[in-house]
């Protein structure tokens, strides 16, 4: 409920700032709506209208993630220009689905002010990412990537939480997210994301909800797509589907809520990863002979 | 009759076809006959190159123990000559040329915390390959502006990944997350480039005979120009001379 209430004094707030701009846009033109750029489709011609109202505060006229609160946000509000994003079902690297954009919209982005726009109808909120993809023309030369393919989630076991944990020691999740997953490994203080503005890794201890989801499923793609615009990458090239399940398992176990998985941790007694496990040698790898 | 028609449009086709790889084909030989050579110099002093601290990643620091590496934004070798200096043709090639895609594929690897080579020149969609060499995991992460931006985990003994860019741009910085003091760069150009070496030479090869604009691009200076004709069978020079600021 706080979080609706949030959202609908911001909008308020968007909504005058919004309609400001607009008249401001429009100049001497005499209807009351923006004059019609260029070639907009019905849909993208109500997304600007609504973006205007809503989003424009935070994400600027032009898309640049420089409208005039953004200053004062951190992090920052999302540069559409350069249509990268963060919460993919798509490798990284490639562009969003509609859908994958449409549920962020929905979601909102926990642990920044991108507010949850689940007021608007699910309508609105396509026609607001058919506007925001005007803003970059990588939307005219490229698809959007293919969604991976997440198998059907197996039984957690004890076996699969251990197998979850030796993996997040040997991909080296706690160099950045610490070993207890407190958002505190020995790179989180100089992680910087595409604009070269600090940043932080996720504490697992503190959050029960993720920016890109809060399920399973979720989980899965965040690290095997990994988030793109920020220091945290993509694991799909290195790890199966299979493995994916043990390693959110794993997570899970660091997390606040009380899951299955965490009550095995318990009566496993799981300690803390020791990074000082790792391999000293270089590996024999034929390529780089 | 309709059967005649189609097969005699086929014929064309394929006569055409023949006619336009034979043209393409004798474009490519005569793109070989061209060269540029040159050489970069730094004038002033360079700019002090701190040793960079990898305590945080203990493999790496004991490896360099004895040879600390320094920054790379500026390498000058013994005579002057200024490294790393990637020198391309911004302007006058033909639309013909540069048409073909290089098959070498060169590799960026990830040795010793750093990456080697520090500066890579690359045709658009040109392949190369990234590897680890190390016993630690490396996030690779380009940031480019006019290609799509990706960041991939590399741990191990992972098999390299093979990449390559679709859109020209000079140039792309790549940064390891996990490692803050790990930076290089990749120059995607269309057509003939070179990065200079550590005497601060290059060469550039198949550029056909014909009036250009070179580029000569370092990441601390920026970039300079300058014309160059290419007369058949006989290399071109172009030197460059950057100001130590
Ligand atoms: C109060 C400021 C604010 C407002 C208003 C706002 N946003 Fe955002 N938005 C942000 C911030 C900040 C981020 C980046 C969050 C992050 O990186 O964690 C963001 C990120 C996004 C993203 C990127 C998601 C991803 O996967 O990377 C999209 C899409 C987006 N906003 C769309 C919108 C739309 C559409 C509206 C209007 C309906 C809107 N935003 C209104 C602040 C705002
Ligand atoms: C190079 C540092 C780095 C490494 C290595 C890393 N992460 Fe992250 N991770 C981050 C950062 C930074 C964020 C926050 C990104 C943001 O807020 O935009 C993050 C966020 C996350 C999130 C939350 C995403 C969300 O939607 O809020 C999860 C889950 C996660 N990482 C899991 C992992 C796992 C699992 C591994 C290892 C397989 C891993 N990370 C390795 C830096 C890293």
């Amino acid at each position: 409920m706080p979080t609706i209430h949030k959202t609908t004094f911001l909008s308020m707030l968007l909504l005058s700032l919004g309609l400001g701009v607009a008249v401001a846009q429009n100049g001497g033109a005499s209807s009351g709506f923006p004059t019609p750029k260029n070639d907009f489709t019905a849909s993208e011609q109500r997304g600007h209208g609504l973006y205007l109202r809503y989003c424009v505060g935070c994400h600027g006229v032009l898309g640049d993630g420089e409208g005039e609160n953004a200053p004062y946000i951190d992090p920052r509000p999302r540069n559409f220009i350069l249509a990268t994003f963060r919460c993919r079902s798509t490798s990284t690297g490639t562009l969003p689905t509609d859908q994958d954009l449409e549920n962020s919209l929905e979601r909102g982005l926990v642990n920044s002010n991108m507010p949850s726009w689940r007021p608007t109808t699910p309508y609105d909120r396509k026609d607001l990412v058919a506007y925001i993809k005007t803003f970059s023309p990588r939307w005219k030369t490229e698809k959007p990537g293919t969604p991976i393919e997440i198998p059907a989630e197996p039984e957690v076991t004890p076996e699969r939480v251990k197998a979850g944990e030796a993996l997040f020691q040997k991909l080296e999740c706690w160099k950045c997210h610490g070993v207890e997953g407190r958002g505190n490994g020995p790179s989180a203080d100089t992680l910087t994301d595409d604009q070269n503005r600090p940043i932080q890794a996720f504490n697992f201890h503190d959050g029960t909800r993720f920016k890109c989801g809060s399920t399973d499923r979720d989980l899965y793609k965040i690290f095997m797509t990994g988030l793109d615009g920020s220091p945290m990458p993509s694991f799909a090239d290195n790890v199966k589907p299979d493995e994916a399940w043990d390693l959110v398992f794993y997570l899970r176990t660091l997390q606040p809520m009380k899951t299955k998985a965490k009550l095995i941790a318990k009566q496993l007694g799981l300690k803390p990863i020791n990074p000082a496990g790792a391999p000293a040698q270089p590996p024999a790898n034929p390529e780089n002979k | 009759m309709k059967t005649r028609n189609k097969l005699a449009g086929m014929l064309s086709a394929l006569v055409l076809a023949a006619v336009g790889a034979l043209m393409l084909s004798r474009n490519v030989s005569a793109a070989g006959e061209g060269k540029i050579t040159g050489t970069v110099k730094l004038a002033g002093t360079a700019p002090h190159q701190r040793a960079i601290d990898m305590s945080k990643e203990p493999y790496c620091q004991k490896l360099h123990a004895d040879h600390p590496v320094t920054l790379e934004n500026v390498v000058v070798g013994s005579n002057g000559g200024l490294q790393n200096v990637v020198v391309y043709v911004s302007e006058g090639l033909p639309a013909s040329a540069g048409g073909q895609v290089p098959s070498e594929k060169p590799k960026w690897d990830q040795k010793g915390c750093q990456y080697i080579p520090h500066v890579v020149a690359l045709d658009i969609n040109q392949h190369f390959l990234v590897t680890n060499s190390d016993p630690t995991s490396h996030n690779i992460h380009p940031i480019p502006t006019k290609n799509p931006q990706w960041n991939k985990s590399q741990p191990p003994g992972a098999q390299p990944f093979d990449v390559s860019w679709a859109n020209e741009e000079v140039s792309i910085p790549v940064k390891c997350n996990i490692h803050p003091w790990m930076h290089g760069w990749m120059a995607v150009v269309k057509g003939p480039t070179a990065v200079s070496d550590g005497n601060g030479s290059f060469t550039l090869d198949n550029v056909p005979p014909g009036n250009y604009t070179l580029t000569a691009w370092q990441e601390t200076y920026g970039a300079q120009t300058q014309k160059v004709t290419v007369a058949a069978g006989k290399p071109a020079t172009a030197d460059f001379t950057f100001k130590a600021k």
